[in-house]
């Protein structure tokens, strides 16, 4: 798996995640549509079962609104259950469990039970996704207490966040996008957590502070290089887990650009960029005056043709452009060229 | 495949020549539309979903045949059949797959998500299941203004496994509602097969705690699915409520373009192509019964596939939708 550089893809990073678990914790178990068929959730479930037993990785009938509500009983009886989404949207499958009891158990019995289960959802992009393939809907889970959203980008951060999440006693949302599934980066082969509610710089600057979500990090840092050129220092924030959210890192880089650019993967309205300024503005009122704004989704629901979809998401020239009007205060006029994303126009399913 | 099958082919003398004709070039237009649309897939000059029907072709098309055009008919994403068998026009799918402003989403839909008010058609949808209180929906409006229609609502054998399926199979029994229930049973939810996943297999039975009928009908028989079909519409039709078909059928193909299937044999679809393929059956069928020869066959098929001609050729030179549609239709005006 690993490189001489020791590095593993995104996927193989969860696999580790999982494997390492459950061998550490025999109630650790896997489940949900497809995770024990021969492409193994990109990878991320390959050959569970066979490793583990079929009763620890087992495929599902089509049933997500009670195989939530199995698997929140399974937790409220002592089990660690994963479940697996292949998309994000399906999800609304499982709202109520999720968030009339998953969310609320520990609270309504005063701390007597407590669910700790990882719900895996998948974000699809690319041509013929369409309305119902492509959803990220994080800000409805953000929205509700008592639920952790986690969204990591890295290889690393995607190996630490699942061991975190699966050892965490509280039910997680834990957001993947699959275009990050083939990215390559050092993890280390022992297991490790990454703490939630932590951000991460991921690259320093002085002009403005660029706080980006799932995929989109990768998209700031393509925004950031095209910004370079022109002699704009942005400084990259990824913040890893969405609830709880490090807000003083933010705060933090901020204090310093008086700038706030916030990318979500997701609608704008209502959604997490809206939080992120929400809390910045109520930090910085009155103290220093701060440029903010906020990109995502065109406000439709995701066309599917390639054309429409492409005005459809953000990109590192439409952030650098933003950025660059945020820093310039709208004078002059730059046009950012460079490569479209490879992993969108190179990915070739599964669908 | 274990079905009530229709008694003998020689027993179907009632069903005219010109019918018979008919069912076969209907069933011929969905497998050359599927077959061009999975070699322009193959081009990239259409991608993400595209879920082919190839085999299940006798289903939608004997349904379609117990029907009046005034009735409806909703399904799920593997859509392509449901729409050409409704009378939908070949150019308009085929553009809408290829993202073009003559689709019948405008590009917007896909493959999965198109619409036609014209021939009843009340979409593919793409959330497995939830056509089903949709379909149960349109019935109702139906019963509510005293309409004489009937709505079929298709889904897979994956599918009957959604709770949302048996909340609305009450309610439609519970109201009499004109719903036939078509339960497209090809033995796998994408890689999951029928064992895994439902604890019978005797999907027809589904309805049975709330007193729906229920049959089993050999779906790669058309003339089986017709009668059953007549059967079920006629039982909706006259106000006795709804009712539910399990067609045993097969897709040839994977669930979607890029499911290499590894998950059954190769041996297990050489037999269903060979020995039961629907549209094969019934070419035999014509031949012994006189009502054609292989020349005529044969000039069907070449008929047809001018038609998929152009409606492949309609589907590249179909302008790209304008940017400004992106922001149309999310909300209508009041
Ligand atoms: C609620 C929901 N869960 C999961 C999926 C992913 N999915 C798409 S099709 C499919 C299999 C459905 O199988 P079946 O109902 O038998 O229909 P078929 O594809 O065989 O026509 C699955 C799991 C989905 N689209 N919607
Ligand atoms: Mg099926």
């Amino acid at each position: 798996m690993r490189n001489a550089a020791g590095e593993i893809t995104y996927a193989q990073a969860l696999y580790e995640a999982t494997v390492q678990e459950m061998e550490r914790d025999a109630g650790v178990f896997v489940y949900g549509l497809g995770v024990d068929d021969p492409i193994g959730m990109y990878g991320t479930t390959l050959d569970l079962h066979k490793k583990f037993g079929a009763d620890r990785n087992f495929d599902t009938p089509l049933s997500e609104d009670a195989m939530t509500g199995i698997g929140i009983g399974a937790a409220l009886a002592g089990l660690r259950p994963i479940h697996v989404h292949q998309r994000m949207d399906f999800l609304m499958l499982c709202m109520n469990q999720l968030v009339n009891i998953a969310a609320k158990a520990s609270y309504m019995y005063a701390g007597q039970v407590q669910v700790p289960m990882v719900v895996r959802g998948i974000i699809g992009r690319s041509w013929g996704q369409g309305a119902q393939h492509s959803q990220s809907l994080h800000a409805f889970f953000m929205h509700v207490p008592g639920l952790k959203v986690v969204a990591p980008v890295t290889p690393h951060d995607a190996k630490g966040c699942m061991i975190a999440a699966i050892r965490d006693n509280n039910p997680v949302v834990f957001m993947e996008h699959r275009m990050l599934y083939n990215n390559r980066g050092f993890v280390p082969p022992e297991a490790y957590e990454v703490p939630f509610g932590k951000a991460r710089v991921l690259a320093e600057g002085d002009d403005l502070t660029l706080v980006a979500i799932s995929h989109m990090v990768v998209e700031a840092i393509r925004a950031r290089a095209h910004l370079a050129e022109v002699g704009i220092g942005v400084e990259v924030i990824d913040p890893v887990s969405l609830a709880p959210l490090d807000m003083d890192t933010i705060a933090r880089s901020v204090e310093k650009t008086g700038r706030l650019l916030v990318v979500d993967n997701d609608w704008t309205n209502c959604g997490a960029s809206a939080e992120i300024i929400a809390e910045t503005v109520e930090r910085f009122q009155g103290k220093r005056a701060v440029r903010v704004a906020r990109l995502g989704y065109a406000p439709v629901p995701c066309p599917t043709t390639k054309p429409l979809e492409n005005l459809y998401y953000q990109n590192g020239r439409t952030i650098a452009l933003k950025a660059y009007d945020m820093v310039k205060g709208g004078v002059g006029h730059w046009e950012p060229h460079g490569e479209d994303a490879k992993e969108i126009a190179e990915f070739k399913g599964p669908f | 495949m274990p079905a009530t099958k229709r008694k003998t082919k020689a027993e179907d003398s009632a069903v005219k020549p010109a019918q018979l004709l008919k069912f076969y070039r209907e069933m011929l237009l969905i497998r050359r539309f599927e077959e061009k649309a999975g070699q322009m897939y193959g081009m990239g000059l259409i991608g993400g979903f595209c879920h082919l029907y190839i085999g299940q072709e006798a289903v939608v098309v004997g349904m379609q045949a117990a029907l009046t055009p005034q009735d409806a008919v909703v399904t799920s994403y593997r859509d392509h059949g449901h729409m050409l068998a409704c009378g939908m026009d070949p150019k308009g799918v085929m553009a809408e797959l290829t993202g073009r402003r003559g689709g019948y989403s405008k590009g917007k839909g896909g493959s999965m998500h198109m619409f036609s008010r014209e021939k009843n058609f009340f979409g593919g949808h793409g959330i497995v299941g939830a056509q089903v209180p949709i379909g149960t929906g349109i019935a109702f409006g139906y019963r509510y203004r005293a309409e004489d229609n009937v709505c079929l609502t298709y889904f897979g054998d994956g599918a009957v496994n959604q709770g949302q399926v048996y909340e609305s199979f009450n309610m439609a029994q519970l109201w009499k509602l004109p719903a036939v229930y078509i339960i497209e049973n090809n033995r796998y939810g994408m890689g999951t097969s029928i064992e895994r996943a439902s604890s019978t297999i005797d999907f027809y039975h589904r309805g049975a705690a709330h007193g729906i009928p229920g049959a089993a009908v050999d779906g790669m028989d058309v003339l089986a699915v017709q009668e059953a079909g007549l059967r079920a519409v006629g039982h909706a039709r006259a106000g006795k409520g709804p009712y539910i078909l399990e067609m045993q059928t097969y897709r040839y193909r994977g669930h979607s373009m890029s499911d290499p299937a590894k998950y059954r044999s190769k041996e297990e679809v050489e037999k269903m192509r060979t020995q039961h393929d629907p549209i094969e059956q019934l070419g035999k069928l014509l031949v012994e019964r006189k009502a054609a020869d292989e020349a005529a066959l044969k000039k069907i098929d070449r008929e047809v596939k001018d038609i998929i001609t152009a409606a492949a050729a309609f589907a590249q030179e179909s302008p790209e939708p304008d940017p400004s549609e992106l922001y149309t239709d999310v909300l209508l005006s009041a």
